[in-house]
This record gives C-alpha cells, structure tokens and sequence, in this order.
C-alpha cells in the first residue's frame, strides 16, 4: 500500500513496475477481477448509480413538471402506443400519465441519495464512539456500550420507525413532507450505528496494545491524533465492510419505510412511494406500475450485497 | 449460577428503565399534552387545572415514576386520535398480532430446522442445493415486496386465498381468533408464510451450517464406526448437538417476527398492532407510539432473559466458565 505513491522495483525483474500495473497486482484487484459475480455486481451497481446521477439529463421526461404531463396518456401499458395519443413510453405510465422509466430514475436517486448518506452519518457516529470506547475505556466505554447494547435489542427498522415517530412530533404539520427525506435519513443513520461501533471499539482495543500506538504516545501525540491518524487507518477495513453491507440495508429500510407511509413523500418519491403507489393498481391488471420499481430495488439491493459478500470475504485473511 | 441469573435479571430491568424514559420522555414532550386534550375555547384557568390534574407540575423524577406506576398498572395514557384508553385498544389488537406470530413462528422453526437437516445430509443432492440458492433470494428481497407477490399470486392471479383482513373471527372472552373459522384460517395463510419466510431461511442456513461442522467431528465417526444406523447418528447424535446455537438464535428471531409484522400487517391490512403502530406514526399518536414501545420492550427483554437461562442450562460448559469467570 505505502509503495503506491513510489515507483516500485522489482530486484528480480529488470522491468519497472508501473503504477497501474501495482494496482492491478494488488491483492484485493486480483480477487476482485478473478471473481464475476462481484464484477457483474460492480456494474450493475456502476449502471444504476450514474444513471442515478444522470436522471435529468437521461430521462425522457421530468415526472415532477405538471406542464409536461398529459392526462391522456394515463395507464399506458410498456412500449406500446397510447390508445389515445399515440405516444410510447418504454416502461410505461402510471395513473398520471408520469413515465415510470423516468420515475424510476428519479426515485432511485432518493434511494441511493438516502442510503448513501444514512450509511454515512451512521457510520461517523459509530467509528467515533467505537474509537473512544475502545481507547479511553472505564466509563466513556461502559455508558457508550450500553446504549449500544439497548439499542441492539430491538431489530434497527423498529428504531428507525420510532426516530421516524417522534422527528414528526416535532416538527409542523406544514413542514413534514419538506423535512421528510431528512427524517428518513436521519432514521436510518442512527438506528445503525451500532454496527460500527462495536467492530471499532473491538479493533481499536486490538491496536491500542500495539508497539506503533505506544511509541506514538512515548513521543507525546495527543490523545485524539493518535485515535485519528494512527488507529482510524488500521481499523478501515471492517468498517468498509460493514458499511457496504449497510448501504443494501439501508436502501432496503428506506424503501420499507416509503412503502409503509412514514417515509419519503409521494412530492419526493423513492422506488419505496412507487411501489407503494403501485401496489394499487395490482388488481386491476397495470402490473408495469408495480413490478419495475419493485426490480430495480431488488437489482440495486442484490448487487450492493454480493458487493459487500465479496469485500468480505477478500479483506477476511482468514479466508484466503 | 445464582449470582448469573440475578446480575442478569437486574440488567433487563435497566434496560426495562432505560426505555421507559426513553417513552416517557417521547410521551411528555413530543408535542403538548395539553394542546391535544383541551379544545379551542380554553381559558388560562382550565389549562391550570389540567397541568395540574396531569401532574404537570411535578419534577420530572416524580412524573417519569408516576408514569412507570401507572404503565405497571395498565394505565398508558389515552390516544390523541381514537379517544378511548390505549391499553384498551392494545389489548383489542393483540391477538391478531399474537395469533399471527405464533403461527410464522411455527412455519419458520418446524420448515427451518427440516430443511437444513435436509441440506445438510444431502449436500450434494440436486434438490438441496436448489433450496438454498433460492434461501439467498429469500435473504435479499425484502419482506413488503414478497408479501406483494404472494397476493399477486395467489389472490389475483389464482383466486384462492383472500388478500386482505383476518377473515371472519370469533370472540372467546375478550380473545378473537380466526383460528376456529375456514375464512379466519384461510386468510392467516399468506400473511404467516410472507412473515416466516425470511426468519425461517436464517434457521435454516444456520442449522445447515452448525450441522456440517458437527458432522464432521469425532464422535460422530464413532458413532458410525460403533454401527449405529444413519438415522440414529444424524438425528440422535449429529441434531442435539446442533440446537444448542439454533436455541438462542430462534428466541432472538422471535423479538423480529414481532417487528416484520408490522410491515407484513401493513401489506395485508392485518388488524393487529402492527398497523396500529404504523397509523400511530402516521398521525402522530404518541400515547399509542409510547405504549407500544413499552410493551414491545417487556416482551423483548423478557425473551431475551429466557433465551440466556435456557442456553445457560442446556450447555453444560458455559456453567463452568462462567463461574470460574466472575
């Protein structure tokens, strides 16, 4: 890792190894590109991403501007012409005459948006207290693990239908489905960060009894940096495991959640609210509303997962 | 073992306290009593007397024991949107949550442990390796988007089991079943297999896996070796030894059902308290968000408890370390 940024030479070979070729060598690449079902997942969580990203300039039309919409072209089944206009929608439109392509597009950027961002904050808080337990110990650790460990007994969509719950106690009636995405997101951070804070404060532990800490601590460094730049870099490797497997939770809470009611608002619909509304129309035959946004979230969710599988298993020495 | 049970059973009351005012705290200043309960003409003398009647004017330590007192007592406050006392209607709701529950958990544990014993034996078998390359889809797709395509299935595009509701129930005591009625049992069908599924794919990989690491240890080679049939050495020999993690993990499972149901009765509109606590967040209820929190902590609390004596008591060993621990 630390030769990356040197040229790396080879005593044995009279060839100068290039920087990307160090890459490619590189123990995780290796196992990463000898394994098709992780590659297949890279792309199909690449694709889904960037068209995330992309969904302005990718959509056919904007499924949230009344003045694009027709009426008329309402329940339009897939890639067949409106009975009335004529047009043809890819995947179809739903009961609005909103294109589900594009819907999908733009709900899978709220998924993604919250998840990501869940994750994230999940993830600062639970390094953070796993660091300070794990270092400091006595009380901070005692207080710290015990919350952790009530909050463990409840299954975490609980928590965050509870965090849900009382986020819209608070606030105003009139602002509820503006605050909405950041109550889910919110909701989901901290009903997560137990995870992370338990694998950190077991590594930090680890660390914390090794020479490189104490010789760090012999030249006087604070408490905090030795935490930061000294133990945070040695224990990242579980910790991107467990957030890449989180990232599929997360996206699956989310969309739970949505469908539930008590999460992202049908003014902000995430592939959750669309399953939600299409759920609706199962009985009277517009299956198309339904079963796209229900295969993208399951596409999405499935391919983070065999990602997280994958990053498992290749950062797990034990394995190998 | 004495010192164990106690230290343990002082803990879960801990935890029981911590929640509490975790509940309280939601119940008291998430948004304000008083507003939900007096109406729009209201003088600053009733609003006096009100904070006064409601103990509003205690310290807090004094309220949060009053509130303990009175959740212990059955007292949970009345809700903002039903009117009527919430333990009223917890208790109305119950059974069909219970009902449901207990039936999941059946499908779950009997289908879960038979199918990784089955996986086990036969590893190579077609069928066994079938199973559980469909298990890892049963783990990835979530419980909402199974429930929607097993209605879809079997209420809509066959036409045999209803979609919705608990059928027709009847009363016993202040008990309604929908055990003793063709509807009532028909309609518990989809609903428990959408919420067994996902728990009973867990048992099932895990016994299968706890399995395979006992079929190859010693004692089971001798048991062969000694003759003993193949039934004897896998059932007698190889399954005891196995529940012991399967134990713990079922008990845990069952605070989950609990959980997934609220999303399973929301799929169904299941009359349980699930899809009273999902409306309670919806309209933002929070004597009923409150109670339920309560009720489901004593019951996962107590689960807990129970699961760490029996697990203490069916392994021998754990008695002498822990002993020798502490």
């Amino acid at each position: 890792m630390s030769d990356e940024s040197l040229p790396h030479i080879d005593p044995t070979a009279p060839v100068r190894v290039s920087r990307l070729r160090a890459i490619w060598d590189n123990d995780l690449t290796y196992s990463f590109r000898t394994n098709p079902v992780a590659v297949v997942s890279a792309v199909v969580v690449l694709i889904l991403l960037l068209s995330a990203i992309f969904a302005p300039l990718i959509a056919p039309h904007n499924p949230f501007d009344p003045a694009t919409l027709n009426l008329m072209n309402a329940y339009s089944a897939p890639s067949t012409p409106n009975q009335f206009t004529g047009d043809t929608f890819l995947l179809g439109t739903d009961d609005q005459g909103r294109d589900v392509f594009s819907t999908i597009l733009y709900g899978m950027r709220v998924s993604l948006f919250v998840g990501i961002t869940a994750v994230l904050l999940g993830m600062v808080l639970g390094v953070t207290m796993g660091l300070l337990a794990g270092y400091l110990g006595g009380w901070t650790e005692t207080i710290i693990m015990r919350v952790a460990d009530v909050q463990l007994t409840f299954p975490s969509i609980l928590v965050a239908m509870l965090i849900t719950g009382v986020a819209k106690g608070f606030t105003p009636v009139e602002y509820r489905d503006q605050m909405a995405i950041i109550v889910l997101i919110l909701a989901i951070g901290l009903s997560d960060w137990v995870q992370f804070a338990r694998v950190v404060r077991g590594a930090t532990m680890v660390e914390k009894g090794k020479e490189y800490v104490q010789a760090a601590r012999l030249i006087g460094r604070s408490s905090p940096a030795i935490m930061l730049r000294h133990i945070l870099p040695n224990v990242m490797g579980p910790v991107l495991v467990i957030a890449t497997i989180s990232l599929a939770l997360a996206i699956i809470a989310e969309a739970t959640l949505s469908f539930l009611g008590v999460g992202a608002p049908p003014t902000q619909p995430s592939l959750g609210t669309l399953i939600r509304i299409g759920q609706g129309f199962l009985y009277s035959g517009e299956w198309w509303i339904l079963v796209f946004p229900a295969c993208t979230l399951l596409a999405l969710a499935l391919s983070v997962n065999l990602l997280g599988d994958w990053l498992r298993d290749a950062l797990n020495p034990k394995l190998r | 073992m004495l010192a164990y049970t106690i230290r343990r059973i002082l803990q879960s009351l801990l935890v029981l306290l911590v929640v509490g005012l975790v509940a309280f705290s939601m119940f008291r200043f998430v948004g304000d009593p008083i507003d939900n309960l007096l109406g729009q003409e209201r003088t600053d003398a009733d609003i006096e007397r009100l904070r006064e009647v409601l103990g509003l004017n205690d310290p807090f330590i004094v309220q949060y024991g009053n509130y303990l007192i009175g959740a212990f007592q059955g007292n949970l406050g009345i809700s903002y949107r039903q009117g009527r006392p919430v333990a009223e209607i917890l208790l109305e709701r119950a059974p069909a949550t219970l009902e449901l529950a207990f039936v999941s958990g059946i499908i779950a544990v009997v289908l879960g442990i038979a199918l990784g014993v089955y996986t086990a034996i036969r590893r190579d078998g077609i069928l066994a390796n079938v199973i559980m390359s469909a298990s890892l889809i049963g783990v990835s797709l979530p419980t909402f988007l199974i429930g929607i395509l097993l209605i879809y299935f079997f209420s809509v595009y066959l036409d045999l089991l209803p979609s919705f509701g608990r059928g027709q129930v009847v009363r016993i005591g202040g008990w309604s079943t929908g055990f003793l009625t063709s509807s009532g049992l028909k309609a518990l069908i989809l609903p428990s297999i959408t919420l067994a599924l996902f728990q009973m794919t867990l048992i099932m990989r895990l016994v299968r896996a706890e399995m395979l690491e006992v079929l190859r240890q010693d004692y089971i080679r001798f048991a062969r070796a000694r003759g003993l049939n193949e039934r004897a050495v896998n059932f007698r020999h190889a399954l005891k030894n196995t529940l012991v993690p399967v134990v713990t993990i079922i008990g845990m499972q069952f605070g989950s059902i609990i959980a997934f149901a609220i999303i399973t009765e929301t799929v169904f509109q299941w009359p349980g308290l699930g899809l009273l606590f999902i409306n309670a967040i919806q309209f933002v209820d929070i004597p009923v968000m409150a109670a339920y929190l309560m009720m489901i902590s004593v019951m996962f609390v107590f689960i807990n408890l129970i699961v760490d004596m029996l697990y203490f008591a069916i392994d021998p060993r754990l008695r002498v370390d822990r002993s020798g621990a502490h």
